[in-house]
This record gives structure tokens, sequence and C-alpha cells, in this order.
């Protein structure tokens, strides 16, 4: 495609990979004894690819998330991120509520080591790519929940990683609003280089978005089974194309739930 | 020409459709009704009118046991007894040193437990030796009575300034500390693992995101801080008085018990309070309502 081919061009890592994992396990010690919670994940994750991980919840998806962050070390099996520390953005905003909209997003320039003088500039230009021009001077708790959500994004996006990494970002917005989100993640998708893990319970969302779909089973989290959703975008959630495929993932979800349920 | 291609490319896909703008200007008019302000007038009001009413009430009170003979001259003085004093003072024109000489003291003491309590709570808060050896020391020496010493700090110094600073300090420290030490230990972890994935680790990560999520914690201790600051410094002034050690507000209180001058001790005691409610209200609390105003969070009381 024509945006591939620009994400190449510009691309760093055109070559390599924006995030490799290979065999990775990671267990929890507890006093009720060791959990198992990922078993032998081997994903990779092509620069400018767009990847949802979909699985029930406490299936692992945030555990995973972390040890790419670098949040967590697995207990086996190796991670790599070529391009650098990835950006996350969490279920929760995380939003820093003594700073403004504008300030968390300077702060995250200057400790990439952006120049004062620039801060600024780049912080307006980052809210007005997620269509929050005028919010540089809102405190956190001003802003909708929505609002919010894009200035986390923006946040993200003003560390200039290659690899964002994407928590359940939206499980906690409306549905309007987590239709204008996912209409404006897959614009910024587009506009950049950016490559996204993006973790979902919900597979309506996983589809509607992703280039691949990647569906993780329970207890322990493994890779069950891989879908290429090759429907262009623009795409819509009410698609017929995406419910169609939705309804077949749907299906194998319940199985990897029935499944764990007869432990 | 591949820049061109290249810059054709990434404009064209992905603009979303009309729908998606509806869905926008939809969202956009949903959220302006979540936003509201507070008027400030209104707690500023809140805060004001209730102490002075009650301040009011004392001192009709006072005045109705004094003028229906309740109690006996001796025992309590009449308000004009206590303004006659006062008024004695200002004219004598030391009213203003004496309070000066102790309000030095007290906000010196404490920006010197400051200095000391912010390091010390840090590390408390933050490295786990040190937390398991400092940390039930400090719970307890903020529930001892600073005034306990006062007679070892006189053994130590003798009766000079350094006493007074060293009684300060071992009232304020543990309280200073013991606030950041609450503030960190409430910072939710989300804000710490949000602040790693933007690269704040170490002291960048003190600095940037420790600090400023434990500020209302910390604000709290500071507050404490003082109070415990000013009680400390009246203590030692109250039992080390001496000539040397200049006029302050504790010494004018024993004196005025030595020259067995009641008005003189009401007055006393009344200007301490004062001064300590009026470094409260003049820069704590407008300093902790200024924190958690503008992070959203409610005011208490
Ligand atoms: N720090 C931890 N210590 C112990 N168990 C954990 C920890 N983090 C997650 N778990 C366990 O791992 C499982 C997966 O959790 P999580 O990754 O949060 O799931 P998901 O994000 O898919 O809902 C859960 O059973 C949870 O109890
Ligand atoms: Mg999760």
């Amino acid at each position: 495609m024509a945006t591939n081919f620009a994400k190449a061009a510009r691309g760093i890592n055109a070559a390599g990979l924006a995030a490799g994992l290979e065999h990775v396990s990671k267990s929890f010690v507890s006093p009720a004894g060791q959990q198992l919670v990922l078993d032998d994940i081997s994903l990779d994750v092509a620069p400018g690819e767009f990847v949802t991980i979909l699985g029930a919840s406490g299936c692992g998806k945030s555990t995973l998330l972390n040890l790419v962050a670098g949040l967590d070390q697995p207990t086996t099996g190796s991670i790599n991120t070529p391009g650098g520390r990835p950006a996350l953005m969490f279920q929760e905003h995380a939003l820093f509520p003594w700073l403004t909209a504008g300030k968390n997003i300077e702060l995250a320039l200057r400790l990439r080591g952006v120049p004062k003088s620039e801060r600024h500039t780049e912080a307006k230009r980052l809210l007005e790519l997620v269509r929050l021009g005028g919010a540089h001077g809102k405190r956190v708790h001003e802003l909708s929940g929505g609002m919010r959500q894009r200035v986390a994004m923006a946040r993200a996006l003003a560390q200039d990683s290659d690899l964002l990494l994407m928590d359940e970002p939206f499980a906690a917005v409306d549905a309007i609003t987590r239709d204008v989100l996912h209409g404006e993640l897959t614009r910024i998708w587009e506009e950049t280089n950016l490559s996204v893990l993006f973790v979902t319970h919900n597979v309506r969302e996983a589809v509607r978005l992703a280039q691949r779909v990647v569906l993780l089973s329970s207890r322990p989290g493994r890779i069950a089974k891989e879908w290429t959703v090759d429907i262009p975008q623009p795409r819509r959630i009410e698609d017929s194309a995406v419910a169609e495929l939705s309804l077949e993932i749907t299906e194998h979800l319940r199985r990897e739930i029935r499944r764990h349920g007869q432990h | 020409m591949a820049s061109t291609d290249i810059a054709e490319s990434t404009s064209t896909p992905g603009t979303p459709g009309t729908t998606t703008d509806d869905l926008a200007a939809l969202e956009a008019g949903l959220d302006t009704i979540e936003i509201r302000r507070t008027p400030i007038r209104e707690t500023f009001l809140k805060k004001v009118l209730p102490p002075f009413l009650a301040i009011t009430l004392v001192l009709a009170v006072w005045q109705t046991l004094v003028s229906t003979d309740t109690t006996d001259e001796t025992k309590l003085p009449a308000p004009s007894a206590v303004w006659d004093s006062l008024t004695q003072l200002w004219l004598q024109g030391t009213l203003f040193e004496i309070i000066w000489t102790s309000v030095s003291r007290g906000l010196l003491g404490f920006l010197l437990a400051l200095a000391i309590g912010t390091p010390l709570g840090l590390l408390v808060a933050r490295v786990k030796a040190v937390r398991a050896a400092l940390g039930p020391i400090l719970s307890g020496l903020q529930s001892l009575p600073s005034v306990a010493w006062v007679p070892p700090a006189v053994l130590w110094f003798g009766l000079n300034d350094t006493m007074m600073f060293t009684v300060i300090l071992l009232g304020a420290v543990p309280s200073i500390a013991n606030g950041l030490v609450s503030g960190v230990d409430q910072v939710p972890p989300l804000f710490l693992r949000a602040g790693r994935t933007l690269g704040a680790t170490g002291i960048k990560g003190v600095w940037h995101i420790v600090m400023p999520a434990a500020l209302p914690g910390y604000l709290a201790g500071l507050k404490q801080g003082w109070a415990f600051s000013w009680r400390s410094l009246m203590a030692a002034e109250i039992i080390a008085s001496s000539p040397d050690l200049g006029l302050g507000l504790g010494q004018l209180l024993e004196n005025g018990r030595n020259n067995i001058d009641l008005p003189g001790v009401f007055l006393a005691i009344l200007l301490i309070l004062i001064v300590g409610i009026a470094i409260d209200l003049l820069i704590f609390s407008p300093l902790e309502r200024h924190v958690l105003h503008s992070r959203g969070l409610v005011v208490r009381n």
C-alpha cells in the first residue's frame, strides 16, 4: 500500500522489527504458589504495523504490555524493541493532575530531551493532532473522559517512539467517544510511521483497528490463533465486513473461555 | 520524485469520513456539558466568617463572666485590662519587637526543619532499609512532647539560640518527614509507571513525579511541622528564659507569671495563639487550598 511505502521510506527499521518477542513466559509468585500467566509467547510486530491482542479479562494482556514496555521482566524468553523505549498508553488516562494538559505533554518532551524553546510549539502541534488545540492550559480535572484519553494519546506521541503500546485505552469511554477516538487513532497511525500494539477484550474494536488480530487464551495466556484483517480503512465498527470477522473471532474466543472454564 | 509520492500518500489516506466528523461534533457538545467551576469567593467566606463569629462569642462570654462578677479579678482579668497591657506594650514600642523575636526564630527553625525533614522523609519513603531503621523512630518522636527536649538541649548548648533551634528541629523534623512519607506512600502506582514509561527514573522520577504527586501529603506535614515548631519554641522560651536570649513571646508569658501580672499572662497567651493561627492562615492554608484546588480535589472542611 502507498501508506506502507511512505512508512518504509521514513521508517527507521524498515527491514527489522518494531518489537520481537521470543518464547516469552511470565510467572508470578504468590502465597498460593507460582502462577503461570503467560506461556511461550512469540510475536513479531513489523515497522508500521497495527496489531491487536485480544483476550478475556485476566488472561495476561496488561502483563504482556508491561513486559514489552520494560516495566517488568519476563521469567523466560526475550523481548526486543530495537527502536528504544516504547510509548505506553494505559486504560486510565494516567495524566498528572498537578500539570495542565499542555504541561503533561511538555514534560514528556522534556524527558525526551527536546529543548525548552521548542516544547510549547510541539505540545500545541500534538494537541492539534488529537484535535484539542484549545486545551493546552486546561487542568486534567476540567477535561471529559474522552478529552483526557486524547491528551494521553498526545503525551504518548510526544515520546516520539516507533512503537506505541495501548492497554485498553478506550475501555472506559462511552461508545460515541470511542468511535471518534478509533477514527483519530487510525488517522494518526496512517499519518505517521508508528507501529501499534493494541490490547483489548473487545472483538469489534480489535477488528475495527488492526491489520492483524492475535487471540490470547486464558490461564495461561498463549497465542491461540491469528487473523489478518484486510478490510480497507477507513472502517466503521458497524461495517458488515467488520461484523462478519468479529463473529468468527468471537466464536473462537468463546471456545477459549469455555475450555478454560472446564479446568 | 519519491519524496512527492510520500507527501501525497501520507496526506490522502486516513481522512476520516464525514460521519466521524459528525460524531466528533456531537462528542464536543457532550464535553462542554461536563465542564464546571466552583466559585472561590464562596469558599473564602465559608472559611473566614465562622472563626470570626466564634471569636466574638468567646469575647462576649468572657466579658459577661467578668461584669457579672462570676469570677474574681485575680483569676480572670477583664478584657479591658488585657487591652491595657497591649496598649502599654505598644506605647513602649516593644510589641512588634517581641513578636518578631519569636516569629523570626520560629520561621528560621521551621525552614531548618524543612531542609532536614524533606530529604530525610524522601530517604525513609524510598529506601527500604532506611524505612525499616528510622520509620518507627520517626513516628515515635512525633508523639513525644517537645518540651521534653528542653532540659537536654539546655545542658548541651546552654541558654542560647542554638538550644532553641535544637528544640524546634526535634519537634518539627519528624512531622515534616512523616508527612512526606505518607504523601509518597499515597502516590498512585499508576503515576510511577507512567513516569517510568516517559523516562522519569531515578532523580528525575523523584523530581518530576514523586514530589509533585506527594505534594498534598507533604503540605499537610508542613502545616503540622509549623505547629510543632511554634509549640516547641514557646516551650523553650518559657522554660529557658534568660536576659541574653532577647524578649520573645514565651519570655513575655514567663515574665507575666513572675510579676503576678495576670492581664500580661493573658495577653502573651493570646499573642502566641494569634501568631500561630496567622502564620497558618497566611501561608499554609492558601498553599494547601491552591494545590488541592488546582488538582480538582475537594478542600476539606
Ligand atoms: N504483579 C502481579 N502479581 C501477581 N499476580 C499478578 C500480577 N499482575 C498480574 N497478575 C495476575 O496475572 C493475571 C493476568 O493479569 P492482567 O495481565 O492484568 O490481565 P488482563 O490485562 O488481561 O486483564 C491475573 O490473574 C492477575 O491476577
Ligand atoms: Mg488489563
